[in-house]
Parts: C-alpha cells; structure tokens; sequence
C-alpha cells in the first residue's frame, strides 16, 4: 500500500511534466518526481521496530547489528537529494533564459516563435 | 498508531499537496505546495529512522523555495490561456492509470514493508557494514562511515557532479561583459 | 536587490551567527551524530543567504564576493580529492582511511575515525559554497528593455565587482 502511494507521487510529478504549458510548473513537477523516488529508496530499508543506524555509548553492538535500519539507501539518498538540488537549479536557469529570449514562460509560444 | 498508518496519513497528504500544486493557476500556492511537501517527506524521512535525511531535506528544501521564487516569480508573468487539448489529456492520463496498475502489480516482488533485503540475505554488505562500521573506521554514525569511507568513490562522484551543475547553471546565466545600470 | 525592514534587519544582525555556528557544528561532528558535510554545507549557505536577502546584495557582496566563493568551493573539491590521492598513496587503495590505520582513536570522540572529519569539511565547504555562488548570479540578474523593445538580460553587480 505505502509503496503504491509513493508511486502515484511520482506519477502526478510525471503527469504535471507531461501536460502543463507553464516552464516553471515542468520544473515543479520535476521537484515532485524527485522527492518521490528519495522516499520510495529510504521506504524500502526500512525494518519493523528499527533503530537509527547511528550508535550510542549504552547500545550492545550484537543487538544493534540486528535492530538496524538498512543503512545503505540513506547513504545514497544523501547524495540525491543535494544532486536534485543542484539540478532544479540548472532547470531554473534554463527557464529565466528562456524567458530573456522569448519573453514569456509559455511552452507553445516558444514553439510558435521560432529564432 | 503503528508507524505504517502515520506514513500512509503522511503521504496521503503529500498526494493533496502534490494536487494542488499541479494544478493550481497562482504560481506562488504552486510552490509553496511544493514546500508543504518538503515537510511532509522530512517528516517522513524522521519515522523511518533517518535523521540525517530529515536534516538535508528541510534544509533543501527552504533553499529550493528560495531559488525558485526568486528566479522566476519575481520576473512579471502574465498567463496564458490556450486550449486545453482534452483528447491528448486522456490518453496521457489513461496511460499513468496504466502504470499505475502495473506498479502495484510489479511491487508484489518487493516484498512486505517492514523486512528489508537485509533481515533475508545474510551476505548483503550492509550487515557486514552495521557489524564492522565501528571497528573498521572507528565513526559511530554508520551512515557517514559508509558515505565517506566504505563507498567513498560515490561521493567523489557526487561532488564533480554538483559541481558540473553548478558550472551548467552559471554559463547559462552569463552574459557578455557586465554592465553597470543598463549600458553594455 | 533592496534589503528589508527594521525588524528584519535586527533579527538577523543577531541571528546570522548562530545559525553560521550550528552549520559549522554539524560538519565537524558528522562522525558522531547525525548530518555530515551535506547537511552543513546547505545550513552555512542558508546563513548567507539570510544575511544577502535581509540587507540587500551590496552589503553581502562586500562581505563575500564572488570570486573568494569560487575559491571556496573550488578548494573544497581539491581538498577532498587530495585526502583520497592521499590514501592511495599512504594505504595502497584510493581513498584508504589510512589515518585510522595509522593512528585509530578512540570511539565517540572529536578526532577519532580518521579520514572521516577531513572529508567532511571538505564537502561542507564546497557545498555551501556553490548553493551561495547560485543565488549570488540568481540576485543580480535583471532583465531590461534596450532601445529596440527587445528584452536582454543584463548582470548589475554593484561598483563594478564584475566576475571577468
């Protein structure tokens, strides 16, 4: 059930990216897409009853081995989410160039004016 | 409240969010929909046992509001109105409901929420990692030990392509010779 | 860019430091407790991006121009490349923690686990520097209608403290 909602997440990302006319609204939906997929990775390591994979002075080292939430897709979502980050930003930028050359943020009116 | 119920409250309220700010016409409420779903997920990231996460996506998250309404709502944006194109519509939303069959179908091989890979394959590196982390690197935070230690090279990756990003993102912006009130 | 009101200004007149130190507070005990250089690196660049919209770019361009935020952030990648060539020549593998294998500390202290805090520092740096250098082109750029109607797109930096 979690997993399927976190895929229609990323399906109203997909469908915002794939149907609206405004730039920045594509560049929102890319946003959405992004944090869907971070939450579909750290959803999958998940354990019942786990514990952050982070030690303490008072944890058994035996016990917490076999407590632990999988710490191997919170490793790579770390670097996703500053990559998305950094990626929206270009995004951002193609956008306000777009709109020095055309003068509107309009997907079909960049195509009607070519040049 | 089991953690599953709190997390399906929670991402029926990013769905909202996710809504609205698709379809929404203000561009401001659509961003700062984007933001309500920030939240949410940092929110999420905590139930799942992840505080590191929790901490880079709030923190993210207010800098990606900040770019994005300071780069492009700023500027004056008259909308548009076009046709809205009723027949391409359908058939983009008849093949998400598509996929969305499909997913739920495929996710049947995942396995349950709750057992990850790692309770099932004994040999999986990440127990391997949770067992030695503190002898072999001497980091008690596991998830740093194996971000810059056991799988290091990723995040040299990771760095060269933030920095590409950031290098794209300032040559896009450049203009020729500066200018210091309108004159070139 | 203008900056804000009064109250604005006071409150990150004395809010801006702390916010500067919790940042610098969570990259060097990465090890130890939750975030790393990640999470960091984006809270010291949130600090000056406090301080840029609150008292308009001049002020923080003076504080921190543009070309020692490159250096920042291009120091911080040399700085992490050269910890792993560093491995690769003291342990035999690149990117070796070969400070733990020279001199290993104890667990659940400061200078414990090696390599680990450098590398932290490293990307904290060169994170907060490029988020910081993103929002420096995003403030300056203005969009003006020349004499022909047509739109260009100018970059106003203040007393000439062009990039070139």
């Amino acid at each position: 059930m979690l997993y399927t909602l976190c895929f229609a997440l990323f399906l109203v990302g997909l469908y915002c990216v794939l149907t609206k006319k405004n730039t920045v609204k594509i560049v929102i939906g890319l946003g959405i897409m992004d944090y869907a997929v971070n939450l579909f990775l750290v959803l999958l390591g998940y354990r019942h009853g786990g514990v952050a994979p982070i030690l303490d002075r008072s944890t058994n080292p035996v016990d917490f081995a076999a407590r632990s939430v999988d710490p191997l897709p919170q490793a790579l979502v770390l670097t996703a989410i500053v990559i998305g980050l950094g990626v929206t930003s270009m995004a951002i930028a193609l956008c306000i160039r777009l709109y020095e050359k055309y003068g509107t943020f309009d997907v079909t009116q960049i195509r009607r004016l070519k040049g | 409240m089991g953690t599953e119920t709190i997390l399906i409250i929670l991402l029926f309220f990013m769905l909202a969010g996710a809504l609205i700010a698709v379809e929404t016409k203000n561009l401001l409420s659509s961003v700062i929909s984007l933001g309500a779903i920030g939240v949410g997920s940092s929110v999420a990231f905590l139930f799942l046992m992840a505080p590191d996460l929790a901490i880079v996506q709030i923190a993210v998250e207010v800098v990606l509001l900040i770019f994005l309404i300071r780069g492009t709502i700023a500027r004056d944006v008259i909308p548009q109105r076009g046709h809205i194109a009723w027949g391409a519509l359908a058939v983009v939303v008849v093949l998400l409901a598509g996929l969305l069959a499909f997913g739920t179908y495929a996710f049947r091989g995942i396995g349950r929420f709750g057992q990850p890979v790692i309770s099932a394959v004994q040999e999986a590196p990440s127990n391997r990692y949770l067992a030695e982390g503190v002898r072999e690197t001497g980091a008690v935070n596991i998830v740093a030990a194996v971000i810059l230690d056991y799988r290091g090279y990723d995040t040299l990756g990771e760095a060269t392509v933030l920095f590409a990003a950031i290098l794209g993102a300032l040559t896009i912006l450049r203009v020729k010779g500066f200018t210091k009130g309108g004159q070139r | 860019m203008k900056g804000m009101t009064v109250i604005v200004k006071t409150i990150t007149r004395w809010v801006k430091v702390f916010i500067f130190l919790y940042g610098v507070y969570i990259v060097l005990t990465g090890h130890l407790t939750p975030g790393g250089g990640f999470a960091g690196g984006v809270i010291i660049a949130c600090s000056y991006i406090l301080l840029t919209l609150a008292y308009g770019k001049e002020f923080a361009l003076k504080r921190l121009g543009p070309r020692t935020t490159a250096g920042l952030d291009s120091g911080g990648a040399l700085l992490f490349l050269l910890a792993a060539l560093l491995g690769l020549g003291y342990g035999g593998i690149f990117f070796a923690n070969f400070l733990q294998k020279r001199f290993p500390g104890r667990e659940f202290q400061l200078a414990s686990a090696g390599i680990i805090p450098i590398a932290n520092i490293a990307i904290g740096l060169k994170v907060g520097a490029s988020l910081f250098l993103i929002f420096i082109i995003l403030s300056i750029l203005r969009i003006v209608l020349d004499e022909k109607g047509q739109q260009s797109m100018v970059q106003h930096w203040p007393e000439g403290k062009g990039e070139e």
